[in-house]
């Protein structure tokens, strides 16, 4: 039986519970002498299904954390001694994988008899587990259950203990979003430690030269490695503009457009066409990129003489500028609609054309909010990654000419982490140093454009 | 809005003054800001249409595939009712094959012969046969994919007039592709493998069912923790929490991760679920909880904007009637604020559907020839299929990693229909 069965028994313990708890209250109806609780019936049945829900659930889950760790040492230690002496971390993680391979039946040369038998033991052990969380924890299911069932009685003030429990359970689901931060923080942080400990964090903010492939193992041949991003940044930043360049005024325009000019009817059709190209997922994009930009790029640059490179940053950015002009339009949108009818008016008063209003008085008005879409848009295409890893250049190459292959932070970030990850090694670890890098810009950016946005819609509303 | 000045007459009779030209210049300044406009505006659209056009063209053919229709003899002494796996296929298959195209012999014609039909048609035969063992003993008329470069030569991708080193079909397989047509044994029904099929090395029997099985229990992992959490929070954030710091940190933190690139959440689920947790790489497991965390702050939005949407007189009357504030919230709030909810749940995981860098990183772009057992087992997805299919190198792949495409499209269009019927259908207006 799959361990994930375990949930659907646990919310059918609840249930039973529940009309366990609510039938006995039921019962007890007539017993209830005057002045004693009004809860409705069904806060009896929620208490029992919590009582026994709840704790069923924390033993599950810390069952299905805690057991391949308690098996694989149980295993591990009933192997010789002279077997696992003098391993490393990932000698005796590789070792686990293999035992656990051969358990499921994939068999890979020739394992010697010992971990044939550790297999077996290992496949054995699994099984014990797996019967005993269930007993675990339907017997403790049942156990609190029974408790919270001989505890129903109509003076029990059941209204304040299930809705106490409620609010922790909705508090704790409210933090589930602040844990992602602090993990997203955390887990960026511990690796990128670990890799500065390697490298020195100047070496990697300000050297010049990106070629992380070093050897994994001491008898490859591989370049020492070095890890200068400022390549790195300098093409995700040539890509960005050249889609900024792209996406603002083909965003911009059509906000306007769309706000002052079109009738409501072209509005009503075209702006959710425009928003379609958000939608679309980015890996499409990065096809297109492929499949139809580059090459038209390619030859255009024939044709003109140039040298254009087939995975010109070019083409790359261009694409990225198209997937981001639907975050540039929108917002812009929003923000000329926000801008106060009586300042058009004015305006109009005063003898200027549509465009001279748009220009000289909504544009200031809307600015704020504008460049706040502006910056959440540069955002974006800086973290964007799927045109890129398609589209871009892999190896690092410090230029602004947009007709040569540059690499971007989040290609970088694909191509050390896709394959093998020893999480020793510099080679992976430079990946979440630029991933912090990546977090840390990409958030600044938010916030300020955030702000932005906040302090200009306190100045109309 | 205010009209301005605009009278043709005026233009016409005035004196051509420095007023008037002034005017004149303005007018042309406004009618070039409208045409750029209307041009940012067909420029959006026209770029929407050419690669919807381009994915479409490039995709169609993928959705039909050659079959070549092969006598296959099953009397050979070698097949056993009892053990029908058990038999020289390829010879059986070799066999039919000769029998087809009489008259080749050479041993280097005869491979040139093989490498029109796909390379697996041997097994592909076992398998019939070992799925209807009462074949044995009949001779029976199989349709077998034909190898890519056929399928392409019968889709009319290749230029027969090139000189024969530079395309990838020979002579001799064109001259026997027309004689296998004129026997009418060439057919390019739809191909059914596209959606049924695991992946394979093999263009013509590569197929999508192992991404679609990875993707739908990716998406259910996401949905069953992103949903009732981002309720939850969502109840709580807009109901009941104080203002104070602590919550308004809460909410810059959800408008935040709203923002954060995809690809910082794979590494999230790389470091945390893989490397801390030990949960296994390439699993639908683990791209479902990195999946939910993505979708959380879009469903916590949602939710929030639907809890707004309902008008405090309902809750105002619940209060009044004496129930309590929880009371309030969940039996009389809550079910008018679901279609909302459900609504931002089903659009978070459109959104959580076409997302593939966190797939990426977490492994779910390995090659596996099967659809995945559990939700831990190793899968990959829809968007991590294409992007496997994109770089490989056989033509077949193009068309295919464009249809693939257009099926994601597809699913996505239909999830998008949904969330708006429901919010159309059930959404109270008040």
């Amino acid at each position: 039986m799959p361990a994930i069965y375990i949930f659907p028994i646990v919310i059918l313990l609840a249930i039973l519970g529940y009309t366990a708890g609510k039938r006995r209250s039921l019962a007890q109806y007539g017993d209830r002498t005057a002045g004693e609780s009004y809860a409705p019936r069904g806060y009896f049945g929620m208490y029992v299904a919590l009582w026994c829900g709840i704790p069923a659930l924390i033993l599950s889950v810390a069952w299905l954390i805690f057991e391949p760790v308690i098996v694989n040492g149980l295993v591990l230690s009933g192997l010789p001694d002279a077997f696992t002496e003098g391993l490393s971390g990932d000698q005796i993680a590789l070792l686990e994988s293999e035992i656990e391979n051969l358990s499921s039946g994939v068999v890979f040369g020739q394992p010697t008899p010992e971990v044939m038998a550790a297999a077996e033991r290992y496949g054995e052990l699994r099984q014990i587990a797996r019967a005993a969380m269930f007993t675990a924890v339907i017997a403790i299911g049942l156990g609190a259950m029974s408790f919270a069932y001989s505890r129903v009685r109509p003076s029990l003030r059941v209204r304040e203990r299930v809705e106490g429990t409620i609010m922790v359970i909705l508090v704790l689901c409210s933090i589930v979003a602040i844990l992602t931060t602090i993990g997203i923080v955390l887990s960026l942080f511990i690796e990128s430690l670990l890799f500065f400990e390697q490298v020195s964090p100047l070496d990697f903010l300000f050297g010049l030269n990106w070629e992380p492939q070093t050897a994994i193992r001491a008898d490859q041949v591989a370049a020492a490695g070095s890890f200068g991003a400022v390549p790195v940044f300098a093409g995700t930043l040539l890509i960005s503009a050249i889609a900024m360049l792209v996406a603002v005024p083909i965003g911009l325009m059509s906000a306007i457009y769309l706000a002052e000019y079109a009738p409501s009817a072209v509005r009503s059709a075209a702006k959710p066409v425009v928003e379609m190209l958000a939608g679309i997922p980015t890996i499409v994009y990065g096809f297109f990129a492929v499949l139809t930009i580059a090459p038209l790029f390619r030859e255009m640059g024939v044709t003109l003489g140039l040298n254009v490179a087939a995975n010109s940053a070019l083409a790359a950015g261009v694409v990225m500028g198209v997937m981001i002009i639907p975050f540039v339009s929108s917002l812009s949108d929003d923000a000329i609609t926000a801008v106060p009818r009586s300042l058009r008016d004015g305006a109009a008063a005063l003898g200027s054309t549509r465009s001279e209003t748009i220009v000289q008085v909504i544009f200031p008005a809307a600015l704020p909010g504008i460049v706040g879409g502006i910056l959440l848009a540069t955002s974006r295409a800086i973290g964007e990654t799927m045109i890129v890893v398609m589209a871009a250049g892999l190896t690092a190459n410090l230029t602004a000419n947009p007709f040569e292959g540059v690499t971007t932070v989040t290609v970088q970030i694909v191509t050390l982490l896709i394959g093998d990850t020893a999480f020793d090694s510099p080679k992976t670890l430079s990946a979440f140093a630029l991933g912090l890098v990546l977090f840390l810009i990409t958030l600044c950016l938010n916030i300020v454009a955030l702000r932005i946005t906040q302090k200009y819609r306190e100045k109309y509303d | 809005m205010t009209d301005t000045i605009k009278d043709p007459g005026f233009e016409a009779s005035a004196a051509l003054g420095d007023a008037q030209r002034r005017i004149r210049r303005r007018y042309a300044a406004e009618r070039r800001f409208k045409f750029f406009g209307l041009a940012a505006i067909l420029a959006a659209v026209g770029v929407l249409v050419v690669l919807l056009f381009t994915i479409v063209s490039s995709g169609y053919p993928a959705f039909f595939q050659t079959r070549i229709a092969l006598d296959v003899d099953l009397r050979d002494p070698t097949l056993e009712q009892a053990d029908p796996a058990k038999a020289n296929y390829r010879k059986i298959f070799d066999d039919a094959l000769a029998a087809s195209l009489p008259g080749i012999t050479d041993t280097k014609e005869l491979r040139e012969l093989r490498a029109m039909v796909t390379a697996a048609a041997p097994y592909l035969i076992r398998d019939r046969v070992v799925d209807d063992p009462s074949l044995i003993g009949r001779e029976v008329r199989m349709e077998l994919p034909a190898s890519d470069r056929i399928d392409q030569l019968q889709k009319g991708e290749i230029d027969r007039n090139v000189a024969p080193d530079r395309r990838i079909v020979t002579d001799n397989q064109i001259a026997w592709y027309d004689r296998l047509d004129a026997d009418g044994r060439i057919s390019a029904p739809f191909n059914s493998g596209l959606f049924f099929n695991a992946d394979s090395r093999f263009p013509e029997l590569a197929g999508l069912w192992g991404a679609i099985v990875g993707s739908f229990y990716a998406l259910m992992v996401c949905f069953f923790l992103s949903f009732p959490i981002g309720i939850a929070a969502a109840i709580y954030l807009e109901e009941f929490a104080p203002k104070n710091r602590w919550t308004d940190l809460i909410e810059v933190n959800i408008n935040n991760l709203a923002a954060v690139p995809s690809i910082v959440f794979g590494l999230l689920g790389l470091a945390v679920y893989i490397q801390t947790f030990g949960l296994p790489r390439s699993a639908p497991l683990v791209g479902g909880m990195t999946l939910a965390l993505m979708a959380l702050p879009t469903i916590i939005i949602a939710s929030r904007a639907a809890l707004k949407s309902v008008p405090p007189s309902v809750r105002e009357a619940a209060l009044g009637v004496g129930a309590s504030h929880q009371q309030a919230v969940l039996h009389h709030v809550l079910p008018l604020a679901m279609p909302g909810m459900l609504t931002g749940a089903i659009i978070g995981l459109a959104q959580a559907l076409g997302e593939t860098a966190p797939l990426l990183l977490i492994g779910m772009n390995a090659f596996i020839t099967s659809a995945p057992e559990g939700i831990t087992a190793p899968s990959t997805a829809l968007p991590t299929q294409i992007y496997i299919w994109a770089d490989s190198p056989e033509r077949g792949f193009v068309s295919r990693t464009s249809a693939a495409i257009i099926v994601l499209l597809g699913f996505l269009v239909c999830m998008n229909a949904v969330a708006i019927y429901l919010r159309k259908r059930l959404e109270v207006r008040w």
